[in-house]
């Protein structure tokens, strides 16, 4: 008999520690700047940005993938949508308390960038043509900016998988997503990690981007979107983290 | 013990029942003698006054659920056959509007996939508004319910509430139409069958009506059917095809859907460039956002063979007109979308056989069975 209750007193006690070690919870916001200075959808539709290459830019559509956030134990992919301000928080419970290295995907992967399966990402229309490779836009960022005649015109700063359309029977994709690396945070049960996005970078650094040379049909642009890969890098930096 | 406060939860029929709906002073040695009388009671009587209506099972296209998610349907107002069915009655009956001579489908025709032929609707006055008439299909895919031109209406609830009384429209007042509703032969019955209730108001009517418009599913086209490995296209709606998903010809598939949303509409706001300056401001005159100006829904491209005229204000006739608008005709101004290329050449410049072949494309999106669908008939 005191065997069956020092059994069901340790498995009490075993069963709440488990509890208490993954009970952790993090939210992961997205803050959004130009330079430093912060970005909501209050500011779309406004030429009041600069990019490297001296042209005013406005945002009015920004919206892009990410996937494979590597503290959640499965497949996983999220749309940011920076005109939709409930769109860019993303909150991951029951997880392992203690200290994780937190990654994920730009974009999707070849592993996950498979045409029309994500129901989801068809409904709002994030889709890939056939004639580019299929699967999903990594990114789609559209604006306006000041042309060289000082004219508002038109950009697409759309990334996807890069294609190589030399062959349109045969066409070489070359995976462009890429690994964000944040570094070492601590889980603990409400952590709250500021995940800062520059957005000025995508124009910027190692690519001076020229918006009068380089703004509209840009998905089947091989060489475009390796630089806008490139470019994508240096946009995701870790910020605030609180507990 | 006093159990009169239980009245508020007792279904309506028994509510009518003078019996039940007498307070109740039961001394708690009889207490299990009243309740086991009042459950009996409570049963008879729902099997002579309460009638369950019968779910409706969506008839749902396979490329639907294969690349979409689930349509929306409100939880407190679930599809039922009789719900549609009375929705259906009412979307055809005149009696809808102030002088009996129209209903929701005197602009809304069946034969053209639910909107009409005119440029602008002539309500039951002679007069018009200065919109064209939406065709209606697929609304229960609206994943934004924001419903109209103008996105002013959220749910389709709440759309088919206007129309009964704009002066441009039906004209009526929706209190002598519920009046008239509720003197009618059939209607209380049908209402009480399809929402427990027969006192008939605003909301039920509104509810009844978009049950039946959300039945309205447009999916067998001859470019469904070619998605579904049943056809071959010509080569001319190929070609068409692929003029509408490049990015450097048509772009189309950003607004419009592909392949992939066989919506083939976002179902948001854009500017497509119509105009220079707005005499209608869209969705900028419901957000008050001047950045909204000149912004209208993106329709669905399924079925224009048979919705002609086209655009919010209906101003072009044709197909042609249409490509043409978009190949050469942009217009600028500062809310016109990113996605319209090249605006100050004027778009994306087509040549002849691109346009015809678009056309031959967009045309193989029209669905004949949804035009002759009986279920969608009078």
């Amino acid at each position: 008999m005191k065997k069956i209750i020092l059994f069901f007193l340790m498995t009490i006690a075993f069963s709440s520690c488990d509890n208490e070690e993954e009970n952790g919870m993090v939210t992961l916001k997205f803050t959004h700047n130009w330079n430093g200075t912060p970005v909501t959808n209050q500011d779309f539709n406004d030429l009041k940005f600069t990019n490297a290459n001296g042209e005013k830019v406005s945002i009015e559509r920004f919206r892009y993938l990410i996937s494979n956030i590597n503290i959640i134990d499965s497949k996983n992919y999220f749309l940011i949508n920076l005109k939709d301000t409930s769109g860019t928080e993303i909150t991951i419970t029951d997880l392992q308390r203690g200290t994780s290295d937190l990654k994920f995907t730009f974009g999707f992967n070849d592993t996950d960038n498979l045409d029309g399966i994500y129901q989801d990402l068809n409904s709002v229309s994030f889709n890939v043509p056939q004639m580019l490779g299929g699967g999903y836009h990594y990114m789609q960022f559209d604006g306006k900016y000041k042309d060289n005649n000082n004219q508002d015109a038109n950009f697409n700063y759309h990334v996807i998988r890069a294609v190589n359309r030399t062959n349109p029977d045969n066409l070489a994709l070359q995976d462009t997503s890429f690994e964000v690396d944040l570094g070492d945070i601590k889980i603990n049960n409400n952590t709250i990690v500021e995940i800062k996005v520059n957005i000025a970078e995508w124009f910027k650094n190692p690519n001076t981007w020229n918006l009068n040379e380089l703004n509209t049909v840009l998905m089947p642009n091989f060489e475009a979107q390796k630089m806008m890969s490139a470019n994508g890098k240096t946009v995701f930096s870790l910020g605030e983290v609180t507990q | 013990m006093e159990i009169k406060n239980i009245a508020p939860f007792l279904p309506p029929a028994i509510l009518r029942n003078k019996k039940c709906t007498k307070p109740f002073k039961v001394k708690m040695t009889k207490q299990y003698l009243f309740l086991l009388s009042f459950l009996l009671l409570m049963q008879c009587a729902s099997k002579e006054e309460m009638y369950t209506p019968i779910p409706y099972a969506l008839k749902v296209p396979v490329l639907f659920a294969d690349k979409l998610i689930m349509p929306i349907i409100p939880a407190d107002n679930p599809l039922t056959e009789e719900g549609v069915a009375l929705g259906k009655k009412l979307f055809f009956d005149k009696i809808l509007s102030g002088d009996e001579t129209q209903s929701c489908a005197s602009c809304h025709n069946p034969k053209n996939a639910f909107t009409d032929n005119q440029q602008f609707s002539n309500g039951i006055d002679g007069n018009s508004g200065n919109r064209n008439s939406m065709p209606l299909f697929n609304l229960a895919w609206n994943f934004d319910e924001r419903f109209n031109w103008d996105g002013k209406d959220f749910s389709l609830e709440e759309q088919a509430l206007e129309p009964v009384s704009n002066p441009a429209e039906l004209h009526a007042d929706w209190l002598d139409v519920t009046q008239k509703l509720q003197q009618h032969s059939q209607y209380p019955t049908l209402f009480l069958r399809a929402f427990g209730s027969s006192t008939i108001d605003s909301t039920l009517v509104t509810k009844a009506i978009a049950q039946f418009e959300r039945t309205l599913i447009s999916g067998n086209s001859k470019f469904d059917q070619y998605l579904n490995g049943e056809v071959s296209l010509s080569a001319a709606e190929e070609n068409g095809f692929a003029i509408f998903m490049d990015e450097a010809k048509g772009d189309c598939f950003h607004c419009h859907g592909s392949n992939n949303n066989p919506l083939w509409t976002d179902n948001q706001f854009h500017n497509n460039g119509l105009d220079r300056t707005f005499t209608d401001l869209g969705l900028g005159a419901v957000t008050g956002d001047p950045a909204d100006n000149g912004k209208f829904k993106s329709p669905s491209i399924r079925n224009l063979a048979f919705t002609a005229p086209y655009m919010h204000d209906g101003r072009f006739t044709t197909l042609e007109e249409v490509i043409n608008h978009y190949s050469e005709g942009l217009q600028p101004s500062p809310t016109v979308d990113p996605l319209m290329k090249r605006v100050n050449k004027g778009g994306v410049n087509l040549t002849p056989k691109e346009k015809n072949d678009l056309k031959a494309f967009l045309l193989s999106l029209s669905d004949l069975d949804f035009k002759a669908n009986t279920a969608f008939q009078e």
